[in-house]
């Protein structure tokens, strides 16, 4: 489904140099994949040029989406194409509210794919079943987009958008960050209530622990701009256990310390 | 050496104006009345239009040398032209719930409006009531809006024919709104009104008035309405404003606005449309205890210009205000807003603030914003700042990458933004006519591809 190829990416116009230099990533339909990485190693960026934030240039590689490079595909028709990407920082949208917001974008998807759209009556079915399901306080929903919410309702209402949307690549960009134990369930939910061989996930994350609520499929390390290992569930662990010292540069060849 | 402006070329045909008017009326019934428009008269040929901007605060950022050059001519009484009721539904904000006055080119149109009285609540044409009952209207008239050193108050003062005036009893609840619909006809281009309204508001009154200023056609036209509102002590006026006029047209309204003890008057004004447009609104707190709130929303577009105008005096103690503006500005539009609070000695715990925030859509645009505070009293709390932006592209991005097209996403957020101001219009159908406006306004705005 997703095929990353040697990708190199800098903020525009940035005097300093790339933060991702050379990723390399092939994604298959219904896989679950946990990025993992220090602070600073292009976790965000990554997730970011995925979704066509305009702040970064590729500069090298391709991202191919079904064989088709998406390089130049606007962020709207990434939406369209099925990418979708549950923010870190959601914006706070004054006056937009959470409804009117998905309205239009289930509306500009539909009509990208030349299918028929939801009237107002059945799309504010979907919406409420969707707020039931992810648990989100209603009130919220009357205020503007993301505005007054705390974090972890923010990240919820990124939850309800990815479970409206129903995309087909499911980009999570520290999702976990900010979260208590009850909302991490949300999210965990959430995402293994979409799991089907259709659909696949990038969790892009600092922590194992938002991993021990969703099990990938496979893991990576992300370090300096490259992913520098790659495994099972079993990596994730022992990120958590000894840190990313090992991934560090400069540190490859050190062993892992004894009784690990 | 000084040399004195010399009189406005136009000056003779607004003087021409005003011997007519005398003429046709045969002088006003009511000699008060009369005698008031011949000192406003003298007061705007002293005056003339202020178009000598060096030096001159008030006129500083507006440039009306237009007035100078154009003629703009009063419409006769007769001239009104076939307006059905269904033209007025469909082009203006109405409900049949409302008590609407209509006033077509200036004209009370007494046909058209609707449910005029009710108990506690009476509304009626003011030239021939400060002829009717003499002293009370008499007496308020020109009490607010002053006219020595204002040209267009002094204007309005001379020439208005007929007017409107709203009176709610002491202790009155008017549940349903009044509107004040002023409409201009597609007649004769540079044709002159001057709207006049007076609200008398009892104590411990509680009354919405709407105010909407709507052009049917396209042509220039001079729109110089002047509102005076007295409130009652411990009485509550709720005030929209909505001026939507086309784009050739200039629009100079005065807003005077006294509150007595424990009185509380909520302005929201959403103003679109004119090539000049002017809102100048000042609102006096003469009580103790008494409390304003300004709000607005101007949009502006193409070469046109709006000025905001908007002053609160604090006289007594433990008074508050709130001025608080949102402009929109595409094209090679302008927009002022010039915020003063002014709190006088012994306006003790006056709580102020001013805020003018800006979204700019071009580079071609130019706000001049202007907070003001000038204060005299001691433990006071005021607070004023104006920003100026663009749209946030992190905001933009959001909307984008959820799929919504960059045009829907730009319109989102212009909306979004003004919604704060709309939000706050009452009754539903004024909020949702307000909406359908934007939606078809904030498309057309020259946004160099942001929309």
């Amino acid at each position: 489904m997703l095929e990353v190829t040697n990708l190199h990416a800098r903020v525009v116009d940035a005097e300093d140099g790339e933060i991702l230099k050379g990723l390399n990533l092939t994604v298959k339909s219904g896989e679950i994949h946990a990025i993992m990485g220090p602070n600073g190693s292009g976790k965000s960026t990554f997730a970011n040029v995925l979704a066509g934030r305009p702040d970064y240039e590729v500069t090298e590689g391709d991202i191919k989406l079904d064989g088709e490079s998406i390089l130049e595909t606007p962020p709207n028709e990434r939406a369209h194409k099925g990418i979708f990407l549950a923010f870190q920082y959601p914006a706070e949208i004054p006056g937009v509210r959470p409804w009117q917001f998905m309205k239009a974008a289930l509306d500009s998807r539909n009509e990208a794919h030349g299918e028929k759209k939801l009237s107002v009556r059945e799309f504010s079915k979907l919406f409420d079943s969707k707020v039931a399901e992810v648990k989100i306080n209603p009130d919220l929903m009357k205020r503007s987009l993301n505005e007054g919410f705390s974090g972890g309702e923010k990240k919820r209402n990124e939850m309800l958008q990815l479970a409206i949307l129903e995309p087909r690549l499911a980009v999570l960009d520290e999702t976990d960050s900010g979260l208590d134990v009850d909302a991490m369930g949300i999210v965990a939910n959430a995402v293994n209530a979409l799991r089907s061989p259709e659909r696949s996930f990038i969790i892009v994350t600092h922590y194992v622990r938002l991993l021990h609520h969703i099990t990938p499929d496979i893991v990576h390390v992300l370090a300096d701009g490259r992913l520098v290992e790659t495994g099972g569930p079993e990596l994730a662990e022992e990120v958590e256990r000894e840190g990313y010292k090992r991934f560090l540069s400069g540190q490859e060849a050190e062993p892992a310390p004894a009784g690990a | 050496m000084t040399t004195a402006a010399a009189p406005s070329p136009t000056i003779a045909s607004y003087a021409r104006d005003f011997d007519e008017l005398k003429k046709s009326r045969g002088g006003d019934a009511s000699p008060l009345l009369a005698s008031l428009r011949e000192r406003a008269w003298s007061e705007f040929e002293r005056l003339g239009f202020p178009t000598t901007r060096r030096g001159n605060e008030l006129w500083k950022y507006t440039d009306l040398r237009r007035l100078d050059s154009e003629a703009f001519t009063r419409v006769s009484a007769d001239s009104i032209g076939d307006i059905t009721a269904e033209t007025i539904r469909e082009r203006s904000p109405w409900s049949d719930d409302w008590h609407t006055a209509v006033v077509i080119d200036g004209q009370f149109v007494s046909a058209l409006s609707r449910n005029l009285s009710v108990e506690g609540l009476s509304i009626s044409e003011l030239v021939q009531s400060a002829a009717d009952d003499g002293q009370s209207v008499d007496l308020a008239l020109g009490k607010l809006a002053v006219i020595e050193g204002n040209p267009f108050v002094a204007l309005n003062t001379a020439l208005f024919e007929s007017g409107v005036l709203i009176c709610v009893a002491d202790g009155a609840e008017i549940e349903r709104p009044v509107h004040v619909l002023n409409l201009f006809t597609d007649g004769a281009d540079n044709r002159a009104f001057y709207p006049r309204t007076l609200l008398q508001a009892g104590a411990n009154s509680n009354v919405t008035v709407i105010e909407s200023f709507v052009s049917l056609g396209a042509g220039p036209q001079l729109v110089a309405p002047v509102f005076e509102i007295a409130l009652g002590s411990g009485s509550h006026v709720r005030h929209c404003r909505v001026q939507l006029e086309n784009d050739r047209s200039v629009h100079l309204g005065t807003t005077r606005v006294d509150l007595p003890a424990n009185s509380e008057f909520n302005s929201t004004t959403f103003a679109t449309g004119p090539a000049i447009g002017r809102n100048d609104v000042h609102t006096r707190l003469s009580g103790e205890g008494a409390a304003c709130t300004l709000h607005g929303l101007y949009i502006t577009n193409g070469s046109s210009h709006q000025d905001n105008e908007i002053s609160t005096t604090h006289e007594k103690p433990h008074g508050t205000s709130h001025q608080y503006y949102k402009g929109i500005l595409a094209g090679k539009s302008r927009a002022v807003f010039s915020g003063k609070v002014l709190v006088k000695p012994g306006a003790m715990k006056t709580v102020a603030q001013q805020k003018d925030l800006n979204l700019l859509l071009s580079r071609g645009v130019e706000i001049d914003t202007k907070p003001s505070l000038e204060i005299y009293a001691d433990d006071v709390k005021c607070a004023h700042g104006a920003t100026a932006g663009h749209v946030d592209p992190n905001m933009l991005f959001y909307l984008l990458s959820r799929g919504v097209s960059h045009h829907e996403a730009a319109k989102m957020l212009i909306i979004g933004f003004a919604s704060e101001i709309v939000d706050e219009f009452e009754p539903a159908p004024l909020r949702e006519y307000l909406y359908r406006k934007l939606e078809q306004i904030v498309p057309e705005l020259e946004s160099e591809g942001i929309l």
